[in-house]
C-alpha cells in the first residue's frame, strides 16, 4: 500500500516537476512567475488534439505538431507583448502574463468550449504491470520515462550546448552577457520558447487521465507553482526535487489525511514553505540591496 | 516596487472647488435614479456598487501598499457565505451578519498578510493565488457550505423590513458604497496612507523612517480582505444564490483589472475601474446580441470557432485590457484623465 502511494506519487509527481521547472526557468531569465504558464501548456494539447481529429495525421505527427506550436507560443508571448512593456516592475508583469491567460483561456473555450474532449492516447492507462504487489499502469510508466528524459537532457543541454550556457549567462547577469557577445533579447524568447515546450509535454502527457477543456491546466499550475516554491525557484534542481516530493506527499496525504482535502495540501505546502524557508529546500538566500 | 507619482505638485495645483459640486450633483442623480429608471439598470448598479467597494479595497492593497494579491475571490466568498450562513443558520440581523463576516474575511487577511511580511512581490503573487483556490476547494467539499450546488440567499430583512426588489436594495448598498469610498479616501489621506504609500515604494526606507512596516502590511491586508468581504455580504444577495463557481480564479483576475484599468493608487481610479469592468462583464455574457458586432462574432463563430463557446470572449476582451493597459499607460484611466486634465489646463503650453 504504502510503496503503491510512492510510486503513483512519483508519476505524478514528474508531471508537477515538469511544470515546476518550466516556471522556474522563466521566473530566472525574467523575473516573473509565469500565469500563463498553464493555459499556454493548455492549448498547445488543444493543437494536438486538433492536429489528431480534424487535420487527421499521425499520433506522434500530431505530437510534434503541438511542441513546434508550443515553442512558437512561448517565443510570441516574450517577443510581441512581455518586451513592450513600458514600466517592467513585477507587478505589471504579472498583469501581463495574466492578461495573456485570460486571452488563451478565451481563445480555447470559444474554439473547444462547452464539452468535455478526450485526447486519444496511444498509450493505455489501465492497462498495467505488476511488480509484486505494486501496480502501475502503462502511461504512468510512460509518463515517469518522458519526464526523465526531458530532465536529463535539460540538464545536458544547459551544461553542455552553447545555446544552454547562453540562456545561463543571461539568467545569471544580463549586462555581463551582452558585453560578452549574446544576444540576450534572442536568448529570452528562445528561453520562453523552452519552457513552454517542457510545459506543453506536461499538459499532453496529463491530458490521457483528466478530459481535456480549457480548465485542464487550473489545478496542476497550482501544483507547479507549490513544487516550485517548495524546491526553490532560482535552481534546477529545486523544482524537480519539489515536484517528486509534492506529488508523494500529496498521495500519502489523500491516503492517510482526508481524500476530499487532498487538493489543499499544495496551498498549505505554500504557505508553510513560504512561512519557514521561502528560498525553498534548495534555493540560496537573496538578500535585498538598499 | 515603484509606482511612480509623476508631477504631483501640478496635480495638487489643478484641484479646483468644482468637484464638490460634482458631488452634490452626483448624489441627487443617484437618490433620483431608480425613480426614473428599469429593474435592470438598478440591478447592474446594484452589481457595480458591489465590484467598486471590492476594487476600493484591493486598491488600498495593491495601488498604495504595493503588495499583489490575486486571491480577493477567496476574501469575497469569505465574506458572502458568513453572511449567508449567519443570518441562517444563527439568526444574526443582515447588518451584524454583514460586519462580522467582514471581521472574518479580515482576520483572514490578516492571516494571509503574515507571511507576506516575509515575501517579496512573486512569491506573494503565488501564496494568495493558492489561497483564493484552497478557499474555493474546501467550499466546495464542506456539507455546511452547501457543496457544489451552493446555498440559496434569503430576502434581506432590516428589522420588519424585507428588502423585496433590486430598487430597495438600492437603497441599502448604496450608502453602504459612499461609506465605504469615503472611508478609503480618509485612509488614504491621513498617516496610515502615508504610511503605506512609504512602504510601497521602499519598505526598507520606510522602516529606517520610523513606519512599523509589520503592523502597516497586515493591516492593509486586513483591510483589503475586511472591504471584500462586505462587498461578498452584499453580493450575497444582489444575485440570490452563491456556489463556489462564482468564486474563481478568474474572479480574482477580474477584481485585479479593476484596480489596474482605473489606475492603481488613486480612489477615483477604483471606482472608475469597478463600473467599467463590472459593465463590460455584464454586457459581454450577451456579446452576440451587440448590433453588428455581434452578427460578426457568430459569423466568426461559425466559420471558425463555436458558438456555444462565444460568450467565452470576454475573457479575451479582459485579458487584451489588461495588456493594453500595462503597455499604454500603466496608471490606467485615472493617468488618462490626468493628463488630459493637465492639458485642458495648461492649454496653450
Amino acid at each position: 500500500m504504502f510503496l503503491q502511494l510512492i510510486i503513483s506519487g512519483l508519476s505524478i509527481g514528474s508531471l508537477y516537476a515538469l511544470i515546476a521547472l518550466a516556471m522556474v526557468i522563466i521566473y530566472k531569465a525574467s523575473e516573473v512567475p509565469n500565469f500563463a504558464q498553464g493555459e499556454m501548456a493548455m492549448i498547445s494539447t488543444f493543437i494536438a488534439y486538433a492536429l489528431l481529429t480534424s487535420v487527421k495525421v499521425s499520433f506522434v505527427a500530431s505530437f510534434i505538431g503541438a511542441l513546434i506550436f508550443a515553442v512558437l507560443l512561448g517565443m510570441f508571448m516574450e517577443y510581441v507583448v512581455l518586451r513592450r512593456a513600458k514600466d517592467p516592475n513585477i507587478l505589471n508583469l504579472i498583469i501581463i502574463t495574466l492578461g495573456f491567460e485570460m486571452i488563451l483561456y478565451g481563445l480555447a473555450s470559444w474554439k473547444w468550449g462547452a464539452e468535455q474532449k478526450h485526447l486519444p492516447f496511444p498509450i493505455s492507462d489501465t492497462e498495467v504491470v505488476q511488480v509484486g504487489s505494486v501496480v502501475v499502469s502503462h502511461l504512468d510508466i510512460t509518463t515517469m520515462i518522458i519526464a526523465l528524459i526531458v530532465m536529463i537532457t535539460l540538464f545536458l543541454f544547459f551544461r553542455y550546448s552553447k545555446l544552454g550556457i547562453a540562456m545561463k549567462a543571461t539568467q545569471q547577469n544580463l549586462v555581463a552577457a551582452r558585453i560578452n557577445g549574446i544576444r540576450t533579447n534572442r536568448i529570452t524568447s528562445f528561453t520562453w520558447g523552452l519552457s513552454s515546450l517542457i510545459g506543453a509535454i506536461a499538459g499532453m502527457l496529463l491530458a490521457p487521465t483528466a478530459t481535456l477543456d480549457p480548465n485542464l491546466m487550473m489545478d496542476p499550475l497550482l501544483k507547479g507553482f507549490a513544487a516550485a516554491v517548495l524546491g526553490g525557484m532560482t535552481t534546477l534542481i529545486g523544482p524537480v526535487v519539489g515536484g517528486y516530493l509534492l506529488g508523494i506527499i500529496e498521495n500519502l496525504f489523500g491516503a492517510y489525511v482526508s481524500l476530499e482535502f487532498k487538493s489543499v495540501v499544495a496551498f498549505l505546502i505554500i504557505v508553510i514553505v513560504l512561512w519557514f524557508k521561502p528560498s525553498g529546500l534548495f534555493g540560496k538566500h537573496y538578500v535585498k540591496k538598499v | 516596487m515603484d509606482i511612480k507619482r509623476n508631477y504631483f505638485e501640478d496635480i495638487q495645483a489643478l484641484k479646483s472647488n468644482t468637484s464638490k459640486v460634482w458631488f452634490v450633483i452626483l448624489l441627487a442623480g443617484l437618490v433620483a435614479f431608480p425613480f426614473i429608471s428599469s429593474n435592470y439598470y438598478v440591478y447592474m448598479i446594484n452589481y457595480m456598487a458591489v465590484n467598486i467597494i471590492v476594487a476600493m479595497g484591493l486598491n488600498i492593497l495593491i495601488g498604495y501598499t504595493g503588495q499583489i494579491s490575486l486571491g480577493h475571490a477567496g476574501f469575497f466568498a469569505i465574506g458572502a457565505y458568513a453572511t449567508v450562513l449567519l443570518i441562517d443558520k444563527l439568526h444574526f440581523p443582515f447588518f451584524a451578519a454583514l460586519f462580522a463576516a467582514a471581521f472574518i474575511a479580515a482576520a483572514f487577511g490578516f492571516i494571509l498578510g503574515l507571511p507576506a511580511l516575509r515575501l517579496e512581490g512573486p512569491y506573494l503573487a503565488i501564496a494568495t493565488l493558492a489561497f483564493g483556490m484552497a478557499i474555493i476547494q474546501v467550499i466546495g467539499r464542506a456539507a455546511v457550505f452547501g457543496g457544489r450546488n451552493g446555498l440559496l440567499v434569503s430576502k434581506m430583512s432590516l428589522g420588519s423590513w424585507i428588502v423585496n426588489t433590486d430598487k430597495e436594495m438600492y437603497f441599502v448598498i448604496i450608502p453602504i458604497t459612499i461609506l465605504l469610498v469615503f472611508a478609503a479616501r480618509n485612509i488614504v489621506k491621513t498617516r496610515i496612507g502615508r504610511a503605506l504609500v512609504s512602504i510601497r515604494d521602499s519598505d526598507i526606507a520606510a522602516e529606517t523612517m520610523g513606519v512599523n512596516v509589520t503592523y502597516y502590511k497586515t493591516l492593509a491586508f486586513a483591510i483589503s480582505a475586511f472591504y471584500a468581504g462586505i462587498a461578498g455580504g452584499l453580493y450575497a444577495f444582489v444575485i440570490g444564490f452563491i456556489n463556489p463557481g462564482s468564486f474563481t480564479f478568474i474572479l480574482s483576475i477580474l477584481f485585479l483589472s479593476m484596480v489596474v484599468v482605473g489606475g492603481l493608487g488613486s480612489v477615483l481610479g477604483a471606482v472608475m475601474g469597478g463600473i467599467i469592468i463590472s459593465f463590460l462583464n455584464l454586457k459581454l455574457e450577451s456579446v452576440q446580441y451587440i448590433p453588428g458586432f455581434g452578427n460578426l462574432l457568430i459569423f466568426i463563430s461559425k466559420k471558425w470557432m463555436s458558438v456555444t463557446g462565444l460568450p467565452n470572449i470576454s475573457s479575451i476582451i479582459f485579458g487584451l485590457i489588461l495588456i493594453l493597459i500595462v503597455v499604454i499607460e500603466p496608471l490606467g484611466l485615472y493617468g488618462f484623465w490626468i493628463r488630459t486634465k493637465k492639458y485642458w489646463k495648461t492649454w496653450p503650453f
